[in-house]
Order: C-alpha cells, then structure tokens, then sequence
C-alpha cells in the first residue's frame, strides 16, 4: 500500500460537545475504490465522524486529508471543491420537501452549472432509472414517496454529480430487510460503477457485510477494530463480537440513565 | 449569596453579548451574500409572492379597520373641543407614519416571519441544510439571502397599500357614520400628507421587512431539536421580530420626527 495516496486521511482528530468527548484521537486511511464501513452503537460518533470529513462539522484538534490535500486549513473555496468530490446519502434522504424529485437529483448539477434547467428533468430521468426508479417518480415531490423510494431517490442524488467519494450514512435505518438489501445491492453497483470510495457508517450488520470490503468499529469515540469486512461476525475482539451478536452481555456496557 | 448573584448576572450579559454578536454576525453574512453572486432568482420570487403578495389579504383588512378606528375615536375625542375638522389629518398621519408600517410589520411577522422559522428551522433539523452544502450550495445564500431581500422589498411595497387603505378607512367611518362631508374630507386630507411622513413610514417599512425575515432566518437556521426545537423556533422568530420592529419603530420616529 506504501505510496498510494489514501482518498482520505484522518490523523488525531478530535471533538467534544461540551463535556462530552465524542471523537477522541480517530486515525484513519481510507485507499481509493475501497468501500469502508464504521460500525457502532448509536452516539458512538459515526455521524460526527462524517460530517467533520464534509466540513459540516469544525473538529477540535486533528487533521483530515482529502487527496493529500489538508481539508481544514483549506481556503473555503478550496474547501467547496474538496466538498464537491463527495457525495453524501443522508439517513433520513433528507430530500428538499419543496423541490420536485427531478429538482432535487439534479440540484447538484444545476447549482455547478453543469447542466441546464431545460435538460435537467430528462437527465434526472436516467439517474433515477440507475436507482431502479420510473422517470416519471421524477413530477413528484418527497412526501409523496415510500421510505424506500426516498432513500433511492437520495442515492440518486449523491450519485448524479458522480463524486469520486460516497458517504453514506445508516443506509437501510427504517427499510424492511428486503428494501435494505435492494438499497446495498444498489449502493455496490453505484460505487463499483463510479469507481468511487465509499464510506458507509452503519449498525446493521447485514449491510455492513453487504456493502463493505473493509471496516472499522467506533465505541466511545475510538476506532477499536478495523479488518476486513468479511471478518466483522468473528473478529476476535470481544467488543466487536458482542456488538455484532447483539449480545446484552459482554465489555461493552449501556450507559442508562435513571 | 452576593458572589452567586453576580456570577448569574455576569453569565447573562456574557450570553446576550455572545447572541447579539451571533445576530449580527448572521446579519452581516445574509446581506453580504444579497450582492455575491450566484443569485437564486426563483427562491426570492417565490419568497416574495408570500411576503408580499399573499400578505396583502391580511395587511389590506387591518388597514382598513385600524383607519376607520382611529377616525371613530378622534371624532369622540375632539367632538368635546370643536375640532372635528382635523380627523382627517390624524387619519392621515397616524397612518402613514405609524399605523401602516407597525401593523403591515407586525401582521407579516406573525404570517411571514413564523412561516420563514419553521421552513428553515424544519430544513436544519432534517438535514435539509446540511444537504445543501454538500451540493455546492451555501445555505447562506439559498435560503438567506432571497429571504432577506424578499423582506427588504415586499414591506414598503405592503405599507403603500395600507396607507392608501388606511386612509380610506377613516374616510368611510368618517362620510357615512359620522356624516363629513366627501370633498372636503378629501381636500383635508391632501393638504395633510407630507412626503416626509409617507417617506419614513417606508424607510420604516424596509427595516422592518429586514427585521421580520432576520428573526425568522436566523432562529430557524439555528433550530435544535426536532419538532419541539423548529416550534420553539417559530415562536421565538415572531416574538423576536415584533419586540425589535417596535423598538426600531420608537427609534426612527425619535430619529425623524422628534423637535
């Protein structure tokens, strides 16, 4: 591996909210074409973890590279640009509830001018049938689609700039299992497609193993465990193997609150 | 005790002071982006038919009902003095300098400005403004700046309406309850209008339109929380606005109007 670049490179990264530690020294080598998940229980800081690499986020002390390039002491138009190589799939589609679906899959597009108002309703036509999804979704707006239309619809969108970098983020929350697997299948043949990185954050093991070639546990702010993908149901780490058995006994401990 | 005391005090104004420059802040980038391209021409147009022309319902009503009041009670007022005849002018100027702008203002913040809080605010908490980013786009200047413009633009637009319908207002009450005659109400009240007073009511107007779609930008775009934070939101926008456009009102008829 010595040589390559990493697409993106995470070195002693950082964050707290308030008193709370939620990132805690990440360091993180993410090689070009890989598609990597973190797993993790909810609040591990898996979504803070990717929207500090999108910039969303300003980390505390740490350094994110994107192409060897230092994203945080970047100028924010260089920052725009780095952005621009990155497409995100959010958990809930967050879909623009005011904007038609062919609007919202080109909207990328249009605000890089890279395509015009006039040819967008037809190019968004064929990003959405990349999706498995009729044009003719494309005269409707978001609250009129089933969750499993709106996360194809928000793979759409990530996709139609066809960004060298896919985030997403808890891909199948919300979907029966089948439309999850549809949405993982979908997910693979985009990336392998665009030959893009990919990370997902997830804690669905199916679609870990699904999605991923490599992965990587986050608990309590730290990466624990990182290997192949495959490797997640026995990985030997007794926090992993707790975490990806479900099981209530084990290292890892729920903070409840009385 | 005394030491607790000044500690909470001394909190307080670090958080007022620490808000105020957030607001400004946010004021600042929002006014800067109105004159940075890109521009999004469809956002402002659609902000602006709500601002504006869909307001127009509601403003137009509470002119008409504020004109007719205030020449229904002037007339109970001066009736005891004689002076009947200068109805026609209070009419006028109480409409045109307060009347027309505080009432257009506070009937758009309550439409408008808690409309605008809930859209962006609903927009935050989705990840809606976050996705915009990540497509190339400034939230700043999509769901802003327009916003803010729409504001600037649509208000005095609004309180020309008012005070012509203001006006007609106290005429109506003014002819057919209380018996003046229509001509010389009228010629009353063309020699009381004064372009100075119709002038700073729009003066008025356009800081108050910027006023109303701060607040409503400003506490959606800062909305926590899920449904409970964008309705907290909303309420703040409005309450917000409504305080600032009354104090801003005292302000400006201190700075025009006092000897």
């Amino acid at each position: 591996m010595t040589g390559i670049t990493p697409k993106i490179r995470i070195r002693d990264l950082h964050k707290s909210f308030g008193s709370k530690k939620v990132l805690d020294g990440i360091n993180l080598d993410v090689m070009p074409g890989t598609s990597f998940v973190i797993i993790g229980g909810s609040g591990s800081g898996k979504s803070v973890l990717l929207r500090c690499i999108l910039g969303l986020i300003t980390p505390d002390a740490g350094s994110i590279e994107i192409d060897g390039e230092d994203m945080l002491n970047a100028t924010p138009r260089r920052q725009d640009a780095l952005r621009g190589k990155i497409g995100m799939l959010f958990q809930n589609g967050a879909l623009f509830d005011s904007l038609p679906v062919w609007e919202n899959v080109t909207f990328g597009l249009l605000a890089l001018k890279r395509i015009t108002r006039k040819d967008a309703r037809s190019h968004a036509g064929s990003i959405l049938a990349q999706v498995g999804l009729d044009p003719s979704v494309g005269e409707l707006y978001p609250s009129e689609l089933s969750g499993g239309m709106q996360k194809r619809v928000g793979l759409a969108r990530a996709i139609a700039a066809q960004p060298d970098i896919l985030f997403f983020d808890e891909p199948t929350t919300g979907l029966d299992p089948i439309m999850g697997a549809v949405i993982d299948g979908l997910i693979v043949d985009c990336v392998k497609k665009l030959g893009s990185t990919a990370i997902a954050i997830t804690h669905d093991m199916a679609s870990a193993q699904r999605i991923g070639d490599e992965a990587a546990m986050l608990y309590k702010g730290q990466l624990i465990w990182q290997g192949p993908a495959s490797s997640l149901m026995d990985s030997g780490n007794p926090m992993v193997d707790q975490f990806t058995h479900g099981r209530r006994e084990g290292p890892i401990t729920m903070e409840l609150r009385r | 005790m005394l030491l607790d005391l000044v500690a909470r005090l001394g909190r307080t104004t670090l958080g007022l002071i620490r808000a105020a420059g957030a607001l400004t802040l946010f004021a600042l980038s929002g006014l800067s982006h109105i004159v940075r391209p890109p521009f999004y021409g469809r956002v402002f147009l659609s902000t602006f038919l709500e601002t504006g022309f869909f307001s127009l319902p509601v403003v137009a009503l509470t002119a008409l009902f504020s004109g007719g009041v205030i020449a229904l009670q002037s007339y109970t007022g001066f009736a005891q003095y004689h002076v009947q005849s200068a109805i026609a002018g209070i009419v006028v100027l109480a409409v045109t300098r307060e009347l027309g702008p505080v009432l257009a203002g506070l009937m758009v913040a309550g439409r408008v400005g808690a409309a605008m809080a809930a859209e962006i605010g609903t927009m935050r908490v989705t990840d809606q403004v976050d996705a915009l980013s990540t497509l190339s786009t400034s939230p700043m200047k999509y769901l802003v700046a327009p916003r803010l413009l729409a504001g600037i633009i649509a208000l005095p637009l609004l309180v020309m309406v008012a005070d012509v319908l203001g006006v007609a207002g106290g005429f109506t009450v003014s002819v057919v309850k209380l018996g003046f005659s229509p001509h010389a109400y009228i010629t009353a009240t063309l020699n009381s209008v004064k372009v100075i007073d119709v002038t700073v009511g729009l003066v008025k107007a356009a800081l108050f339109g910027f006023l109303i779609a701060l607040m409503g930008c400003y506490y959606g775009y800062n909305s926590k929380g899920g449904a409970e934070g964008v309705g907290t939101a909303t309420t703040s926008a409005v309450v917000a606005a409504s305080i600032l456009l009354l104090a801003f009102d005292y302000l400006l008829t201190d700075l025009f109007f006092s000897q």
